[in-house]
């Protein structure tokens, strides 16, 4: 069966008249988080109790992806008048039902028009909340699908490509590398197979945009892979997605088995001769094994361990060819900017940094969750008035983003705009986007002690000095909160950060010591107070009686 | 031209990195021309000098004894040689660290006792292990002792090759501090 | 056994184009599938390896044969970096020396290298490298681990406590006996190599008994039983006999 843009027209259009049919719409957020309170039985009740009123063609039950502000779930949306309700229980359904049309349930309400809410640009999470991320109909309703048909008729490989280099995209796993000149790259190869890869590992501590991403609106990564593949002449793709995100992958599943079923994956997409598959493989949530040559190892069978580049995957990648991989949130970035060209994503964000950004905001402040922002909003603006501020009345300390290899911003950068360049400079990095906020209760050093603890155990084992480097920087910084070091242990630990900077093999290692060198750089004195005082300024180190 | 004074000690040692100085024969002849040997097992005095210019310290710091007295050597001397293996990487006596202290002590002194102390029974026991009593309480590990204090020149070596050692004196006499590197090796 | 893409047969209708560049200030010539590390040896200019072995695949690992490359800010490993025409190789300068002696003392400190009572006592790579950079006592913490020594093979022993994770035996074993005993297991600073699934070694079944993973291993690690310390001797010509005899190019590479 091939598909063409009248059909994709014809399934939006009963789709959209069959959603308008209905006076009321209530969605249910049945990402991993709320779910995980409960939402699944909440859209069960909610639908038993329409159903016994008999209310079915009027009022739609919905599940769909996160709604963002994860940590106030199960949150619901009524998609016809824009009200948000928090933390609602099964108890509550007779209420809401009630309400419809009418006045809310003022219990429940969860304030909308707060900076939370106003101040996120949605692209990539356009569709998260709004639509059954189970059914490729309601993607295809919003637009779906209509990217990668256009850039299959209407644009030649490297017109696709052209858009995406205009739209200044960069790749959001990590380290910012220019999406359009790693897509040339892969395109100029020369090689009769070539593979794209997504992905979609995600390990650092404390993040779950891309999962959010996978579990809101899978097709929208299916779609921006398979126009990576048409632009770089790929016809097979790989989405690796690490195993501890069942709901994830099931939905990644579904969605491919949907996809395939209309034609939108498999041969002759679109009546082209453009064909493209996409596989999964699951990740056995080794850190490490987001690092890209580790992962194409795994995906190989092999032990997921990084290997010297260059050779780079785009030139010499999956079993030997040209391989593309990108991050999920760079991929599901891709059908907007052929949708609606690559100068209108320019024109949005700062300079060097365009469009948005999604961060996982966790930590001591008020909106845990998810939020996506144009790149250049100042860290002021992140943690205070979309993040709520600090709970308890305490006082802010640092912001750490990029996980265990990006460092802790203290309270002199606020004001800083958040974008790739700016974080690098004050020793940090955007990361994938992990946002971990910590108040005066926070002891640096300890975070910096958590954070190379991690690094500790994900190391992979190939090169010494991350091997050895980690285990002993993790063991100078447990005598440091420990009140057991020397004066000596700031210089080795200086002088450690420094070699596993410059000698580790991969990414994990080079950036490892970046927690502890932006905390020695703005938190020093909290660990002179430790070695010298034997006090935790934030007191938050319990004194260890010294034994000998 | 005074003479040097010079010191040797061990800690936790075989006595194997002083017997390699011995094996500088007829170098010791010269030797104590200009070398003034304040204390050691070389010779029989029983405290530790006030000041001494060279102090060569043989052994790791294995117990409480060995931490006090490296301290108080480290002050009385100008130059501290961490002198062989055992000094510098704790070598045999840091063999025992992959053990805990107590299954240690217990492997010594009460299993591997050779006789069962009067008046037992003939039972074995930590409380009969004379040495639970006298041996100064051993640390967790035997360590290096430039984990413990600076040392200036370090002279590796199970033990260190009497060439090795007579140039390390040399030097020292020469108002130098001797570049060990290529003279000698761990082990060697 | 994969190929770098840098590498190629070379026949007559597949030449390989030369070059020339300098290392330490020194005219080389060379052609572009040889690594720095390689043309260096070819012309007496010494960098320090641990797990490279010629005849044997590359990894880029251990870190100690990091090189400056004048105009690059990182440091490359010269075993997998290829010259290019009119580059500038410094391969002794303060900065790389001061890291692979770095390097070097925290491979001491990860596990029990007691030289004195060794059977590679004097034979050994690891001591060697010791001396070669000056290194006479090690300024970070020993850890002190506490590993294995499984001495269950007939001919053969090894003790973890000498083991550098080289990887050598891995591969010697994969890619010249063919029998892939050995691999490696955990990861991080638990990382070991073990044989079969994880069993000891004299109950392996793929083991032909060889014994190639002992002579190409750098310490005391894997060693012959019988042989006291300061006995044990590696003997390595076999290598790239075999090399030649298989047919097979000295420039394969593992991933
Ligand atoms: C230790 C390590 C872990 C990484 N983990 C991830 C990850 O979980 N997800 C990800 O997309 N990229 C990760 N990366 C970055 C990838 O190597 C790669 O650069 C990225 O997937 C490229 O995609 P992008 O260009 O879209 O950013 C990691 C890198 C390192 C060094
Ligand atoms: S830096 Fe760490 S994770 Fe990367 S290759 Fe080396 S040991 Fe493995």
């Amino acid at each position: 069966m091939t598909l063409n843009s009248e059909d994709l027209h014809q399934i939006a259009k009963i789709e959209k008249d069959k959603q308008d049919g209905f006076q009321h719409r209530i969605h249910v957020c049945v990402a991993a988080g709320c779910l995980s309170c409960g939402s699944g039985v909440l859209m069960d009740a909610l639908g038993k109790e329409v159903n016994r009123r008999g209310l079915d063609n009027w009022c739609q039950i919905k599940g769909v992806g996160c709604l963002g502000l994860c940590a106030e779930g199960p949150l619901i949306s009524l998609a016809t008048s824009g009200t948000y309700y928090q933390g609602v229980k099964v108890s509550d359904v007779s209420d809401i039902l009630d309400a419809l049309g009418g006045n809310p349930v003022g219990r429940l309400l969860c304030p909308a028009d707060t900076a939370f809410f106003k101040r996120q640009v949605r692209i990539v999470t356009e569709n998260c909340g709004r639509i059954d991320p189970e059914r490729i109909e309601e993607y295809i309703a919003e637009s779906g699908y209509e990217s990668l048909y256009l850039a299959l008729t209407q644009m030649t490989p490297p017109e696709v490509i052209e858009q995406v280099t205009r739209s200044g995209l960069r790749g959001r796993g990590g380290a910012g590398y220019p999406t359009g000149l790693k897509w040339t790259t892969v395109s100029k190869a020369i090689s009769s197979t070539k593979f794209i890869i997504c992905n979609a590992d995600e390990g650092d501590p404390g993040a779950f945009m891309d999962r959010s991403v996978l579990e809101s609106d899978p097709h929208r990564v299916i779609e921006g892979m398979a126009i990576a593949g048409y632009a770089t002449g790929a016809s097979q793709g790989y989405i690796y997605v690490r195993a501890e995100y069942p709901l994830a992958v099931k939905r990644v599943r579904l969605a491919l088995a949907q996809a395939e079923r209309l034609g939108v994956l498999g041969n002759n997409i679109f009546n082209t001769h453009f064909n493209f598959t996409i596989k999964v493989r699951l990740g056995a949530g080794a850190f490490v094994c987001g690092e890209e040559t580790a992962l194409i190892a795994s995906i190989e069978g092999r032990m997921g361990r990084p290997r010297p580049r260059p050779p780079f995957p785009a030139e010499f990648g999956l079993w030997e060819h040209p391989t593309l991989i990108n991050n999920v949130e760079t991929f599901a970035n891709v059908p907007p900017i052929i949708r609606k060209g690559g100068k209108w994503f320019a024109g949005i964000g700062t300079e060097k940094s365009k469009g948005t950004k999604v961060f996982a905001l966790a930590g001591k402040i008020v909106n845990t969750g998810l939020i996506e922002i144009p790149m250049g909003t100042p860290l002021r603006d992140i943690v205070f008035a979309i993040g709520g501020g600090i709970p308890g009345g305490k006082g802010f300390k640092a912001v750490q983003t990029g996980g265990p290899s990006g460092g802790c911003i203290p309270e002199q950068f606020l004001d800083m705009p958040v974008d790739y360049d700016s974080l690098l400079q004050v020793g940090s990095i955007m990361g994938s986007g992990g946002m971990i906020v910590m108040d005066e209760t926070s002891c640096m050093v300890d975070v910096a002690k958590f954070f190379m603890e991690f690094c500790m155990s994900e190391s992979c084992g190939k090169c010494a000095p991350c091997r050895v480097g980690t285990r002993q920087i993790y063991d100078i910084l447990c005598r440091i909160t420990g009140n057991q070091s020397t004066p000596e242990d700031l210089a080795m630990l200086e002088d450690l950060c420094d070699l596993m900077k410059n000698t580790s093999l991969c990414g994990l290692g080079q950036s490892a010591p970046n927690p502890v060198l932006t905390t020695l750089k703005y938190f020093r004195d909290e660990y002179l107070s430790h070695i010298h005082d034997r006090t935790c300024l934030a007191g938050a180190c319990k004194t260890v009686v010294e034994v000998s | 031209m005074a003479k040097i004074r010079l010191a040797t000690t061990w800690l936790d040692g075989c006595s194997g990195c002083h017997m390699s100085f011995l094996d500088i024969d007829e170098l010791l002849i010269g030797l104590a021309e200009k070398v003034e040997i304040l204390f050691g097992p070389l010779v029989d005095y029983k405290e530790f000098p006030e000041h001494a210019d060279v102090t060569l310290v043989e052994g790791a710091v294995s117990n409480e004894a060995d931490k006090k007295n490296i301290v108080m050597i480290r002050a009385r001397s100008g130059i501290l040689v961490s002198f062989g293996d055992c000094a510098i990487t704790a070598n045999v006596p840091g063999m025992r660290n992959r053990y805990p202290v107590g299954e240690v002590m217990k492997r010594a002194y009460v299993e591997n006792a050779d006789s069962v102390p009067a008046g037992n029974g003939g039972v074995r026991s930590e409380a009969a292990g004379v040495a639970f009593q006298t041996v100064p309480p051993l640390c967790q590990k035997a360590r290096p002792v430039h984990e413990f204090v600076p040392v200036d020149v370090f002279l590796p070596g199970c033990p260190p090759p009497p060439e090795a050692i007579t140039f390390l004196l040399t030097e020292l006499l020469a108002g130098r501090i001797p570049d060990m590197t290529g003279r000698t090796r761990f082990g060697a | 056994m994969k190929q770098h893409p840098q590498k190629k047969v070379r026949t007559d209708l597949n030449p390989s184009r030369l070059l020339t560049f300098k290392i330490d200030e020194r005219d080389v010539s060379a052609h572009e599938d040889e690594s720095i590390l390689t043309v260096a040896r070819q012309n007496g200019i010494s960098i320090p390896t641990l797990c490279h072995l010629d005849g044997l695949s590359e990894r880029g690992a251990c870190r100690l044969c990091i090189i400056e490359v004048k105009g690059v800010a990182k440091l490359l490993p010269s075993c997998v970096t290829f010259p290019r025409q009119d580059m500038e190789v410094i391969t002794n300068s303060e900065r790389v020396v001061t890291y692979r002696k770095k390097i070097l003392e925290l491979l001491f400190t990860e596990r029990n290298h007691v030289c004195s009572v060794c059977v590679s006592n004097g034979h050994c790579e690891l001591q060697n490298l010791a001396v070669e950079l000056g290194v006479t006592h090690v300024r970070y913490p020993y850890l002190y681990p506490r590993h294995a020594v499984d001495a269950s093979h007939s001919r053969f022993s090894i003790d973890h406590n000498r083991c550098v994770l080289c990887l050598r035996c891995v591969r010697v074993c994969d890619e010249i006996e063919g029998a892939h005993t050995w691999d490696i297991m955990g990861r991080g600073i638990t990382s070991q190599v073990i044989t079969d699934l994880n069993q000891p070694w004299g109950t392996s079944e793929t083991c032909t008994g060889c014994g190639k993973c002992v002579q190409v291993c750098p310490t005391g690690a894997l060693s012959e039983k019988g042989k006291s310390v300061a006995e044990m001797i590696k003997r390595r010509q076999f290598l790239p006999y075999l090399q030649m005899m298989r047919g097979r190019q000295d420039d394969s590479w593992q991933k």
